[in-house]
């Protein structure tokens, strides 16, 4: 059987691919951003047609998915965490609905927030949307699962959630590949009272998806991924739950000692658990993210059973999990024989020399020190670095489009002035809708819209509204007269400064799109022209 | 056997090339290897890291626990330092003596240097000057890889050698010698230090 050395991230990518996958939808978000990239790339997705171009945003990518579901086919969504809250609405709608083809919607969450505003844990919306979650603890798992879960997606027809943390998704071992099998066959669905939710089809929807439940709780009890290593019988001493990659850190502390029952398929196996209970003293759930197993234990169980886990302070309450942390709390001395040095430093991410995010933040930089109550609402992408020093020029960052609204409804509250920074790929994600609202109260706004060409953050990914900027704000019903166009370089800053003074003297929505490729992508750009010259 | 390494330096020095390669030689030999690299944010112009784990017997956790990292290999000094609690009682820092300084707060140079060596197994080299008189300005990251190479064990020097000219191999021969070289430098550094 052939191998291959895969990111966790291309171990899903390739186990989609192998599964028949039809079409991906994404958008860019660390750490998920390496899957769709994969599938772009893949000789076999692009001789096969799979869809893969980049959505505007997770809902547009969720309902895009259903969609290719609804016609029969098999179909993938990926995104990071907090994707998930973007495209809610869709994802817990599919669940009352049901799919039709296969349908899994990957979250990669980012515990100890690597790259990420929060620890959210996907694993909640599993629940919450009351569908089976996978939660691979390997590379050879999470490509080995995406074949399962698409046959249980189908076998349900309900979508499947998967869930991975950043450590998977960016680490690589050696993985062993399967035969692809064909795509579906297109088949839309017919059943319309299943698909158009009006209350009365919704209910009957909703008791369906609850009459499934057993089915799924059967599924988790018998599942190859749910295992039992009980290798002590005897002695009622601590038995552990180990959740996805949790298990990997479980084995490397103590090997095949302890009682473990591996967790990596939900709802959480009921009968498997309460045997491990009976047979120990107490249990700890080792599981990364925020404690949902080690909650759901506890309620299963009776307070009178001792649950150790990130509640108890028996493991770190945030953070991702470490060897460390997991050997700590099964008793485990560090073996570290070096303290942490003396002559040491943070040393921050930054922007990068050339960036004409610095050029910006250079004009900006002067605007706030000439207006004492001026504040800079900033956004998700590089340019949140600006609110780090040397510039220290941003009062906010929130999530995905929170700029312009918040400058909005502080200008309503009176602020002066009230200005926006939001990238390109940011602006169509989620802050057009935001634009809207201001333009139709004439809110008093000054907003960047930073055009670097690119989705730049997450390495350089295509925009969804690259060449159209200019359009889409005069379509929304900007003034042209307040709609302007500035090239960031060093040498522009003076005049950027000037045009922003006068903007904000203005009574309304202005908007200053500052354009210049990233210097990444630009460099990447030369690079191939070069090669594609020789 | 096992053999577990921390690279590490500034997001732009190269470090993932130095994983690959690695990674190439792993899977050629029929080792067991997990590779966590770190992608996103602190790319830019931060600290980066990348732990590699080799083992002839399946590895568990993709982190290496604290005190059991065999060679820390860094493209900068200060970088190196950052994962002492990492390093077993045993063992080896290889890394690069230049300085990288894009942060107001750089320790004192001399004393960074100093705590440097007052660890048992060192071996630090001025990997840009040899890299450039080489005749390969951009081949830092290799003599970097030529250095450790001895302190790696689970793999040979020839098998590291033939990873550098399958992994370079796309962009041609000149670009594979040159790396040889470069890598080739670093391993007779290493050998004299």
């Amino acid at each position: 059987m052939e191998k291959k050395l895969l990111l966790g991230d291309e171990a899903i990518a390739l186990g989609a691919i192998h599964a028949g996958l039809s079409g991906v939808y994404a958008y860019p978000g660390t750490p998920s951003t390496e899957i769709t990239e994969f599938i772009q790339t893949n000789p076999l997705a692009k001789e096969r047609g799979i869809h893969s171009h980049w959505s505007t945003n997770e809902k547009t990518a969720m309902e895009a998915a259903l969609g290719m579901s609804y016609a029969g086919k098999r179909a993938l969504v990926c995104m990071k965490h907090v994707g998930m809250n973007v495209c809610a609405d869709a994802f817990i709608n599919s669940a009352i609905t049901g799919v039709n083809g296969g349908l899994i919607v990957l979250a990669a969450d980012d515990p100890s927030m690597h790259s990420s505003q929060n620890e959210q844990d996907s694993r909640f919306y599993g629940k919450f949307a009351m569908i089976p979650v996978f939660e691979p603890s390997n590379q050879q798992e999470a490509y080995d699962m995406m074949s399962t879960a698409f046959a249980l997606s189908e076998e349900l027809k309900e979508p499947v959630l998967m869930r991975i943390v950043t450590r998977l998704a960016h680490s690589r071992a050696a993985v062993e590949v399967q035969a692809p099998k064909q795509e579906n066959a297109f088949s839309p669905a017919t059943d319309n009272a299943h698909w158009v939710l009006l209350p009365g089809n919704a209910k009957r929807n909703y008791n369906d998806l609850i009459s499934k439940q057993d089915a799924m709780m059967q599924a988790s009890e018998q599942s190859a991924y749910n295992k039992k290593e009980f290798p002590t019988v005897n002695g009622k001493k601590l038995g552990i739950i180990a959740c996805g990659i949790g298990y990997n850190y479980v084995h490397e502390a103590v090997g095949d000692t302890m009682n473990v029952l591996k967790v990596s398929q939900y709802p959480l196996p009921a009968k498997a658990i309460e045997e491990l209970a009976s047979m120990s003293d107490s249990l700890m759930v080792v599981e990364d993210g925020q404690p949902v197993v080690e909650e759901a234990v506890k309620a299963l169980l009776g307070k009178d059973y001792i649950v150790k886990g990130r509640l108890t302070g028996d493991l770190p309450r945030t953070g991702e999990l470490t060897p460390d942390s997991v050997g700590v709390a099964l008793g485990k001395s560090s073996k570290a024989a070096y303290n942490t040095a003396k002559n040491l430093a943070g040393r921050p991410p930054q922007l990068c020399q050339g960036c004409g995010h610095r050029d910006v933040y250079g004009a900006l930089r002067e605007i706030i020190d000439e207006y004492p109550d001026a504040r800079v609402f900033g956004d998700i992408g590089c340019y949140t670095l600006g609110a780090l020093p040397p510039f220290k020029a941003l009062a906010s960052c929130v999530d995905m489009g929170a700029s312009i609204t918040m400058a909005k409804g502080a200008a309503d509250a009176g602020l002066r002035p009230a200005i926006a920074v939001i990238g390109d790929s940011t602006f169509t994600h989620s802050g057009m809708t935001g634009l809207l609202d201001a333009i139709n109260e004439n809110s008093s706004i000054t907003v960047l819209p930073r055009d670097n060409l690119t989705t730049g953050m997450t390495g350089g990914q295509d925009s969804a509204g690259t060449n159209k900027y200019e359009a889409i704000c005069l379509g929304l019903g900007m003034d042209p007269a307040h709609l302007h166009v500035v090239t960031p370089l060093p040498k522009n800053i003076p005049a950027i400064a000037q045009l922003i003074r006068d903007e904000i003297a203005y009574e309304g929505v202005s908007v200053i799109i500052p354009r210049r490729e990233c210097i990444q992508t630009a460099a990447r750009h030369a690079r191939e022209r070069k090669a594609g010259a020789k | 056997m096992k053999k577990d390494i921390i690279l590490c330096g500034v997001g732009g020095q190269g470090i993932l090339s130095i994983a690959t390669i690695i990674g190439e030689a792993c899977t050629e030999a029929g080792l067991y290897l997990k590779q966590a690299e770190v992608h996103g944010m602190s790319q830019r112009g931060g600290d980066v890291q990348s732990n590699l784990r080799l083992s002839t017997d399946p590895i568990w956790s993709d982190l290496i626990p604290q005190g059991e990292t065999d060679v820390i290999i860094s493209m900068e000094p200060m970088e190196a330092l950052r994962y002492l609690p990492y390093l077993s009682k045993q063992g080896t820092i290889v890394t690069s003596s230049k300085p990288f300084v894009n942060i107001p707060n750089y320790p004192d140079e001399t004393e960074l240097m100093a705590e440097l060596d007052s660890m048992p197994s060192v071996v630090k080299l001025d990997i840009e000057s040899v890299a450039k008189d080489a005749g390969n300005a951009r081949g830092a990251n290799m003599v970097l890889l030529g250095m450790a190479a001895p302190y790696i064990e689970i793999l040979s020097v020839e098998q590291l050698r033939k990873a550098i000219a399958i992994i370079f191999a796309r962009k041609g021969e000149a670009v594979v010698e040159a790396n040889l070289k470069a890598f080739d430098c670093g391993v007779a550094a290493s050998k004299n230090d």
